[in-house]
């Protein structure tokens, strides 16, 4: 399954994502011992146990596993490394995760019904070369769907845009 | 039998028209979860579990738990008929299933998962039936000491039993408990970790970590193989369903054992996926023809599929018994009892018969429902996968948009969900586990408060950890599976320094 870096494919190999994912995680540690040391670690006397108690000692295992995956990643950083990914396997990653990403800065601006309406239509007509009716049933099918089953009938509001309030709904 | 009545009547109350529909329902939504790539068993339950908090508890958590039967059996389909396995657990399943499809024995072999898989639920749910009322009794006794214990015991298990490396599973579970914290600190009423940021008061739901994590996660995973559904046809006739069964009864030692293998992965937060693969395992080195195996060997469809089952519904042993869910997806069905106002653990057998006896009661219909409901609409299954990926994966992004969206009304949620997507995409790309993460966000409230119950109980001093022999050797338990890991290592050194 592991495939060093002269493999087939030509890739990224997963020399920086192992240190940067262990750096995330060391901050994440030092970030939950520091805001634990701020509320208080100790002993309340008479209350019990301060709100940072657990939480800091929680930081400290986090901060020293991360630190110790961090340690040897550094450690093997001239060594060849098992491959990420392959770059062709980054595009394809990409080709979802960039739409993926605005779509969800859509949802926040115009709301999920006209952004879901885009994204299928987008994938369809792009990806699958989809004839226009088609991606015409299925992207406007969808949000029209998800508006009976969440708004009508299980009364749940779902985000909405300048576009629906215009059409007053 | 105390326990016979008690499940007589658990069955009074499963067995109504109404339950039943919800059953057929959760069944059917959970094979179509099992079956597309991205929606799980856990994400799907944590989509969908909004839309019961308006349900009756009983009806809600049995269509919930038959949805998690359902993903079960779904992924069956996939692995045998695509050699693409909708869930992790049925893996090992595409081993031998995948040759017997192209062999033109798909029938054969779909009926060989769906069977095991029923007979490994079966067998988990007795042992549910007559174990859970005995460990709750039991547990009544825990005081808050012994509850923290057995949540280690739970953890450090994660640690010792974990097929990743244990540096990363623990930093992974620190982060879920780290996660857990930030908001108000519901003794005291502090803020933790929030930075003034009003979004972070009511801290990070696991509901849309676990749709992140395995729903977004999961499709940037399924895009980087670039999928292209190539798969086989399948009906199943009458026929070849009795021969079958009939060819099962030779692998009944086969079954037993991969039975025991999944009921105790399943206790022990071992999970099914590990048991499907050791069961698997277990059952090539048990055979005759062990050659035999991957190109097309039922009985290597019949062990990890049973294993898988059984390690699937024993996991919910534990979370009802104990408030300790054995998998994520029992993490998310926790979850929904702690939103319902149920809290999972010894009491719920006094408080709630009804509602225990009757989620036991539905595990038995419901999979018997599940068998019944997989054999007969499995040609429609297989035609929803041959619709391109181009349409589906659009469509299971909006789904999980819409879920992570409705656990609050929050817009945050949404950009979380993307943020836990990415980052469960890069922990399997670098074998983080993801189980001990969603497990620890769950648990991590309830571990606290027993932790600082304890200390308070103790005026602050650990010792209160081995005041007695139930909790000492809980503790002691804890730290065998912790440094569990340590011994390959320490036997490496002692061998090379011994010669």
């Amino acid at each position: 399954m592991e495939r060093s870096e002269d493999a087939a494919a030509p890739g990224m190999s997963n020399r920086w994502p192992e240190i940067l994912v262990a750096l995330f995680l060391v901050i994440m540690g030092i970030i939950a011992i520091t805001d634990s040391i701020r509320v208080g670690i100790g002993w309340e006397e008479g209350e019990g146990p301060q709100a940072g108690y657990f939480p800091f000692y929680i930081g400290c295992i986090l901060l020293l596993s991360s630190g110790w995956v961090l340690l040897n990643a550094a450690l093997k950083f001239g060594k060849p490394h098992p491959q990420f990914a392959s770059w062709e396997e980054l595009r394809s990653v990409m080709q979802m995760l960039v739409p993926l990403t605005i779509y969800i800065v859509a949802v926040v601006f115009l709301g999920l019904y006209l952004s879901s309406f885009i994204l299928i239509a987008y994938f369809m007509k792009v990806h699958g070369k989809f004839g226009v009716i088609a991606t015409a049933l299925t992207s406007i099918g969808v949000p029209l769907a998800a508006f009976m089953l969440f708004e009508r009938w299980f009364l749940v509001p779902l985000p909405k845009g300048p576009i629906e309030q215009m059409l007053g709904l | 039998m105390e326990e016979l009545n008690s499940l007589l009547h658990g069955f009074s109350v499963a067995l109504t028209f109404h339950n039943l529909g919800f059953m057929v329902l959760g069944i059917t939504l959970g094979i179509l979860i099992g079956v597309l790539p991205g929606l799980g068993g856990a994400n799907g339950i944590a989509i969908l579990l909004p839309l019961t908090f308006s349900m009756d508890q009983t009806s809600a958590i049995i269509m919930l738990s038959c949805i998690y039967w359902g993903a079960l059996f779904g992924g069956a389909i996939t692995s045998i008929l695509f050699n693409i396995p909708g869930e992790p657990w049925s893996v090992a399943t595409t081993f031998d299933g995948f040759p017997l499809a192209q062999q033109g024995r798909a029938g054969a072999a779909l009926t060989a998962a769906f069977t095991s898989s029923f007979v490994g639920a079966f067998f988990a749910v007795l042992l549910i039936t007559f174990l859970a009322p005995l460990v709750a009794k039991f547990a009544l006794k825990f005081g808050a000491p012994e509850m923290f214990a057995v949540q280690m015991l739970t953890f450090c298990s994660f640690v010792g039993m974990s097929k990743e490396p244990p540096a990363k599973t623990l930093a992974v579970m620190a982060l879920g408990f780290a996660l857990a914290a930030v908001g108000m600190d519901t003794v005291t009423g502090t803020l933790r970790m929030t930075f003034g940021q009003p979004e972070l008061l009511k801290g990070f739901d696991f509901l849309i970590a676990v749709i992140g994590l395995f729903g977004i996660g999961e499709i940037l995973l399924t895009m980087e193989e670039g999928l292209a559904f190539k798969g086989k046809s399948a009906k199943i006739q009458l026929n070849v369903v009795l021969q079958t069964w009939k060819e099962l009864l030779r692998y009944w030692k086969t079954s037993i054992r991969s039975v025991l293998v999944g009921c105790w992965m399943g206790v022990t937060p071992g999970g099914a996926t590990p048991a499907s693969f050791m069961a698997y395992g277990l059952a090539r080195r048990g055979a005759k023809d062990k050659d035999s195996f991957g190109k097309g060997n039922v009985e290597g469809v019949v062990a990890p599929e049973t294993a898988a089952h059984a390690a699937g519904t024993s996991a919910l042993l534990p979370m009802l018994t104990l408030g300790i869910p054995g998998s994520p997806t029992a993490a998310v069905l926790l979850g929904g009892l702690l939103i319902w106002g149920l809290q999972p653990g010894p009491l719920l057998f006094q408080e709630k018969p009804d509602f225990v006896w009757g989620l036991i009661a539905s595990m038995y219909l419901g999979n018997l429902v599940g068998l019944f409901v997989v054999l007969t609409t499995v040609p429609w299954w297989a035609a929803i996968l041959r619709i391109p990926f181009s349409v589906i994966g659009p469509v299971i992004i909006v789904i999980c948009a819409i879920g992570a969206y409705t656990v609050h009304n929050s817009l945050f949620d949404v950009i979380m969900m993307l943020v836990f997507g990415v980052f469960g995409y890069l922990f399997k790309k670098l074998r983080y586990p993801l189980a001990p993460l969603v497990l620890a966000l769950v648990l991590g409230d309830m571990a606290e408060s027993s932790f600082r119950q304890s200390m308070l109980l103790s005026q602050g001093s650990l010792s209160i950890f081995w005041a007695n022999p139930l909790v000492a050797g809980l503790m002691a338990l804890s730290f065998l599976m912790l440094l569990w890991p340590i011994v390959p290592a320490l036997k490496h050194y002692l061998r090379k320094h011994g010669n």
